[in-house]
């Protein structure tokens, strides 16, 4: 399949009033036609603000300070943010989802309008005909009577019921990407499972590619089909979902195995805690990151600065120093 | 009932909370929220209950009740033989010792001007455990390693520890008094991951030192639950679904939504995943305040037939410790 | 607990880079305009304090042979219709407008809060009956309350602060309401009811100490316009009597002779007009120091 985006070496860094924060520090990844890959990482990681640079929805004192992001030819970082390429690309090409049902919806304005409001945005479309693509998006969606629920107002609809309107807002101009960040953090379990289904569903039907940006590993094993490990605002390892969890290499991925409960473990298994802090991002040393934490570490990593990611099997790239034989 | 041999810490019986719902001036009654509404279980001596949940099921609802945060409707709890609910103010008194919590949300359930070491140490002086100010800090500083934490940093306050670190303290506090039974309510969700498992090792580790130190584990990630806990109750709308121990739940799930909460956790596992039934509800979760007639799952229950809209199925034993409400079990 | 364990704890985490006391300050002194203020409001306290020794003449008894002179070396402010010094006056009113402001923000804030706390934290009928009669006291327009109740208890200093206390204690009341309620949300106070902490102690001990930054935020603010109110009071005749010196009185005495004489009602007019800038700007300062969420409320 061809690929849609190609990100290379972005970074993003926030001025802030104790230091300089490289939220995202040379991140390069790739997402082909009609894929879902996943990216996955704890809170302060960069995977949520790498999106939103793709999207250039930093606000002060965040900066993109460099690297490319080519989509349809073009690299998007040429573009100002308020730029008319850019106005058109959000939403229409390129569409994100975000976690919080409850704050991203205006709550001033109705459903149909925030709807329509996109369609006649993006796809010239008039008032009515607009009103009857919505009704049909909201149906997709599995909102029951959207002929009625259409002229609801936020607060109207559950939490569940928010983000299906989100995940409806985000595919009514037929986006080639949809960025969907911690789309079910917020959610019931079940509400959260029927809820992927349906991105799933959506994206094959609207022959989208999805990007799934969670901390959940089971998340990324039942629906992606590549993903990319984030710590402290690099990738750490990449490869297709199968070869991570058959053969994880970098000791951060061993390390998110072993300390979550799996519903299929045994009794008496202990869990595995990684030691440590999360990383303050603010004066990172040049090392790896990962090395307070890691139980791995040998002395090359001690005096050598962040490693860059090595091939090591089919799509499989490892950043680490260890001789990756093991 | 025999005190001594009675080697249940707590047993709830029927226990009902309804919340009036008002309107107007006169605030007059015109419906109820039934957060529990009728729930029976017990709780063994050292062992670990998982409560787990939907929002609406009345879980984080029955901890509160148990500690007499919310004065219930209905029902009685027994904690270690005697019904709490309808005892002299002096036996809530020492039952407050007796019964702790932790909270989810590791900032807001510290007191952001006291120190660490004074909220750790405010259970012993409120129950008047420590007769001088040596042996206050003396026991101070030793709840402080019991919980991982260096007793160097008793006077910081909450914002100068990480979200681990405080629900740390959040554990030494419930720890302080050596309480029998601890009520855990959410203590992991607002953490990250890699952070999770440190303090689900701390619970763990807490109670294999202590005899007879009892957990009801309340959460809503059932991984999470069913890793802690010996025996796990799914609640759905105020009631018991099924109960019964850990291993069970997850090999031989008997009621349609322990089968379709189970299916909607993901595994870790492209490869386990692979093989998986994905059993997807429709609908949502009702609200508490409407509930359905008869069984409240039927709605959106895979397995319903007409009669199941008719009764409340009561939760029976099928063998085994093994408990279901369902009437097509 | 393994050691290291102890020490992965306990070391890896960096206190936070600044110290509170530290952030303080820099966002404090951030503004010129707050140091200003606070220039201002030290030189006033100062006035206040050694008035006895800055005032070059009797403020309160004048020479009538210097009526109404224009400001000059001997009185550099001019002389008002008694021929008293407009200097001295000037000095010994900060005294009164210190006075009445600080003691009148001291019994108001002392009851507004306690009233305010119990009402939130107990709920039930004590918070309707207390919020009730804030409600209802409210409803005067704060002036005009201290107004009626100055003039019905006659003039003077003490009969002025206990009217703007009265006028002032539901305002206090009902944000100390406010903010009770929602620190009361907070699980750690659920924390306290589950250990089995009486009510007493986590009010006391718990509840006030969160609510007190908005309530100092709100006090210094207040000082400021007590001081106007003063003044407006002192102003209509109502309050410090002569030969008292207060800067409202000043201004409305000087209100006749305002073409030949414009010093003597601009001087303290303007007076007032600093010093309760003043204490705007340090109340600013000190609410987005202490806590900048507070903006859009206070």
């Amino acid at each position: 399949m061809a690929e849609l985006l190609h990100v290379t070496n972005l970074e993003t860094q926030f001025a802030t009033e104790s230091g300089l924060v490289k939220a995202v520090d040379g991140v390069s990844y790739h997402l082909d036609e009609q894929e879902i890959i996943g990216l996955v990482g704890e809170s302060g990681c960069g995977k949520s603000v790498s999106q939103l640079s793709v999207l250039q929805l930093i606000n002060a004192p965040g900066k993109i300070v460099g690297g490319e992001i080519m989509f349809e030819g073009r690299n998007l970082l040429e573009f100002g943010r308020h730029s008319p390429e850019m106005r058109s690309i959000r939403g229409a090409k390129i569409a994100m989802i975000f976690q919080e049902p409850m704050t991203s919806l205006n709550p001033v304005l109705t459903i149909g309008r925030q709807l329509t409001e996109m369609l006649e945005l993006h796809m010239d479309m008039s008032r009515s005909v607009a009103k009857d693509w919505a009704i049909e998006l909201l149906k997709t969606v599995g909102i029951p009577s959207a002929e009625n629920r259409i002229d609801d107002y936020p607060h109207h609809f559950s939490g569940g019921m928010r983000q299906r309107v989100m995940i409806a807002m985000g595919l009514s101009c037929n986006p080639k990407i949809l960025i969907a960040d911690e789309p079910t953090t917020a959610l019931d379990v079940t509400t959260q499972a029927q809820l992927l289904e349906l991105m799933k569903e959506m994206v094959e039907k609207f022959n989208a590619s999805l990007i799934i940006v969670t901390h959940n590993m089971g998340v990324v094993a039942r629906y992606a089909q590549r993903i990319y490990i984030m710590y402290a605002g690099r990738i750490v390892e990449s490869g297709t979902t199968k070869e991570i969890f058959r053969n994880p290499l970098h000791p951060y991925t061993i390390g998110l195995l072993k300390c979550i409960p799996r519903l299929d473990e045994e009794a008496g298994r202990k869990l595995v805690p990684i030691e440590g802090l999360p990383p303050n991002l603010i004066n990172m040393p040049s090392t790896c990151a990962f090395l307070p934490r890691c139980s791995y570490k040998t002395e090359k990593c001690l005096h050598q600065s962040w490693p860059s990611l090595t091939h090591v099997g089919d799509q499989h790239y490892v950043g680490c120093h260890l001789d990756l034989g093991e | 009932m025999d005190h001594q041999m009675n080697d249940n810490i707590l047993d709830v019986k029927d226990l009902k909370m309804y919340f009036p719902v008002t309107r107007g001036l006169l605030r007059k009654k015109i419906a109820d929220v039934k957060a529990v509404d009728g729930v029976n279980f017990k709780l063994k001596r050292g062992e670990t209950l998982g409560l787990v949940g939907e929002s609406g099921c009345g879980k984080t609802t029955i901890g509160r009740c148990i500690l007499r945060l919310y004065q219930p409707t209905a029902g009685q709890i027994f904690f270690d033989g005697e019904d709490i609910l309808s005892c002299s103010e002096e036996k809530i008194r020492e039952t407050r010792r007796k019964i702790a919590i932790i909270f989810q949300d590791p900032y807001s359930s510290l007191d952001p001007r006291q120190s660490a070491g004074s909220i750790v140490g405010e259970p012993l002086k409120i129950h008047n455990m420590v007769t001088s100010n040596s042996e206050y800090m003396d026991k101070v500083e030793k709840i402080f390693r019991i919980v991982g934490l260096d007793p160097s940093m008793k006077d910081r306050f909450p914002h100068q520890f990480s979200g681990g670190q405080r629900q740390r303290i959040g554990v030494a506090r419930a720890q302080a008094c050596e309480p029998s039974l601890i009520i855990c309510d959410e203590p992991i969700s607002a953490l990250d991951v890699s952070i999770q498992a440190q303090v689900i090792n701390l619970l763990e580790e807490l109670q294999e030192g202590l005899e007879g130190l009892s957990y009801l584990f309340i959460a809503h990630d059932l991984s999470v639950v069913k890793h802690i806990s010996n025996r796990v109750a799914v609640m759905y709308l105020g009631r018991i679904v099924e109960i019964t121990d850990s291993q069970t739940l997850y090999k031989e799930p008997k009621h349609p939504y322990t089968k379709a909460l189970l299916s909607a956790i993901p595994i870790a596992d492209p490869f386990v995943e692979e093989g998986r039934e994905r059993i997807i509800l429709k609908g949502e979760v009702p609200s508490p305040l409407n509930p359905p007639s008869g069984c409240s799952f039927h709605p959106r229950c895979f397995m319903a037939i007409p009669e199941c809209s008719r009764d409340v199925p009561p939760l029976r034993s099928i063998g085994d410790g093994h408990e279901v409400a369902c009437i097509r079990v | 607990m393994s050691e290291q364990e102890t020490i992965i704890t306990g070391a890896a985490e960096a206190p936070p880079p600044v110290s509170e006391w530290k952030r303080f300050r820099r966002v404090f002194f951030q503004r010129k305009l707050v140091i200003f203020g606070l220039v201002v409001l030290m030189m006033m306290a100062f006035t206040a304090i050694f008035a006895n020794w800055l005032a070059p003449h009797n403020p309160y008894r004048g020479n009538l042979a210097d009526s109404l002179l224009q400001p000059c070396w001997k009185y550099p402010l001019g002389t008002d219709v008694l021929g008293k010094d407009t200097l001295s006056r000037l000095i010994y009113g900060s005294r009164t407008a210190f006075m009445v402001g600080f003691i009148t923000v001291g019994i108001a804030a002392v009851i507004g809060v306690s009233l305010g706390l119990l009402a939130g934290y107990l709920g039930g009928l004590a918070n309707m009956i207390i919020m009730r009669c804030m409600d209802a006291l409210m409803c005067f327009p704060m002036l005009l309350l201290a107004l009626v109740i100055a003039a019905v208890l006659g003039g003077g200093i003490q009969n002025v602060i206990i009217a703007l206390s009265v006028a002032t204690v539901p305002g206090y009341a009902r944000v100390m309401h406010g903010i009770t309620l929602s620190v009361r949300e907070n699980d750690y106070i659920l924390a306290e009811e589950a250990m089995g902490a009486g009510n007493v102690r986590t009010m006391l001990r718990h509840v006030l100490p969160n609510s007190l930054p908005p309530m100092i935020v709100l006090i210094t603010l207040q000082l400021g316009m007590l001081i106007l109110a003063e003044a407006s009071l002192s102003f209509l005749g109502i309050g410090i009597e002569p030969p008292g010196a207060a800067w409202g009185s000043m201004v409305a005495d000087g209100y006749q002779y305002l073409l030949t004489n414009p010093v003597l009602s601009f001087a303290p007019g303007l007076t007032i007009m600093l010093v309760v800038f003043a204490f705007n700007m340090v109340g600013d300062g000190l609410r987005d120091a202490l806590d900048p969420r507070l903006r859009g409320l206070l």
